[in-house]
């Protein structure tokens, strides 16, 4: 899809009062059906497809996708933020700059599509366990290792008896194997929001059972 | 740094962590105040421990300032 050709049904929009000008220029000529509705899509689809470039850029060097691919995935993401904006711009509210809120759309839109590419092409086991690389995720000196030994085996005791079957595959697939949150999402056919708050729930049990059996300090004032 | 000290402040939660859905829902809001250089660690403390805690809101939120800055006369 392209600026030009983008067919989205335009919001009834009411511009709020408090819009800075600019904002408000793009609620206005995003509303009324037109030319100048149109000229406003290819303006906004050009400044997305800029942000996008940049952040696969910004985040290339932690990919492995390059050249072409990645040009042809900051296209895709911003073509899917503009149809997303044109169908949510109704939902503005005027609490950013109407850019601001725009570019949001785009960069979850390159995680989104990050997420799917390693989905797509997995560099890492979504199924395997690699425990050995476990010392390595928490910076564990190998010179050092008369020292994390036990602490090491008695993380691996912990997930294997404090966490639930749902919260021991997610900890293990994104804190012992490296897989992508979003990636690992996706795999479970579920959202960021839930894989994070079933890490969150594990992250918390673990450190119960660690601090219970006196391999973490008790400092719940340093958080819980 | 103690052999455990990455570990723990991994493990460690913030009861106050809003989780993924609310923080990217004011992510716009949040990161407009950052780059003012207004408080918004204080103004929205349960943001913030999200964005501390969560790799992926917090890329989306690296990039979100970066877009931002990169406007920047």
């Amino acid at each position: 899809m392209t600026a030009q050709t983008s067919n989205a049904t335009p919001q009834a929009v009411v511009a709020a009062p408090h819009l800075d000008a600019e904002s408000a220029r793009w609620i206005q000529e995003l509303a009324e059906p037109g030319a100048a509705r149109e000229a406003a899509l290819a303006r906004l689809h050009e400044l997305l497809l800029n942000i996008a470039r940049r952040e696969v850029a910004r985040r290339s060097p932690r990919l492995a996708i390059a050249g072409p691919e990645l040009d042809d995935l900051a296209y895709q993401a911003a073509a899917d933020a503009l149809l997303a904006i044109t169908g949510k711009v109704g939902q503005f509210r005027g609490e950013s700059r109407f850019t601001t809120w725009a570019y949001k759309f785009v960069i979850f839109e390159v995680s989104g599509k990050i997420g799917r590419h390693f989905w797509r092409h997995p560099v890492v086991s979504l199924g395997a366990e690699e425990w050995e690389r476990l010392p390595a995720r928490f910076g564990f000196d190998p010179a050092r290792e008369a020292e994390w030994r036990d602490l090491a085996a008695a993380v691996r005791r912990a997930v294997d008896t404090a966490l639930t079957p749902r919260q021991r595959r997610v900890f293990v697939a994104i804190v012992v194997n490296g897989v992508p949150l979003d990636t690992l999402a996706l795999s479970m056919g579920s959202s960021r929001n839930a894989v994070y708050k079933i890490m969150f729930d594990a992250r918390r049990k673990l450190r119960a059972a660690l601090v219970a059996n006196g391999y973490l300090p008790d400092d719940p004032a340093r958080g819980s | 740094m103690n052999h455990w000290s990455e570990l723990d402040r991994f493990l460690r939660t913030d009861p106050r962590d809003v989780g993924c859905a609310q923080a990217t829902e004011m992510l716009h809001i949040y990161v407009e105040l950052v780059v003012a250089g207004e408080p918004a660690e204080e103004r929205y403390p349960d943001i913030a421990a999200h964005l501390d805690a969560c790799g992926p809101c917090g890329e989306d939120f690296e990039g979100l300032l970066a877009a931002l800055r990169s406007e920047a006369p």
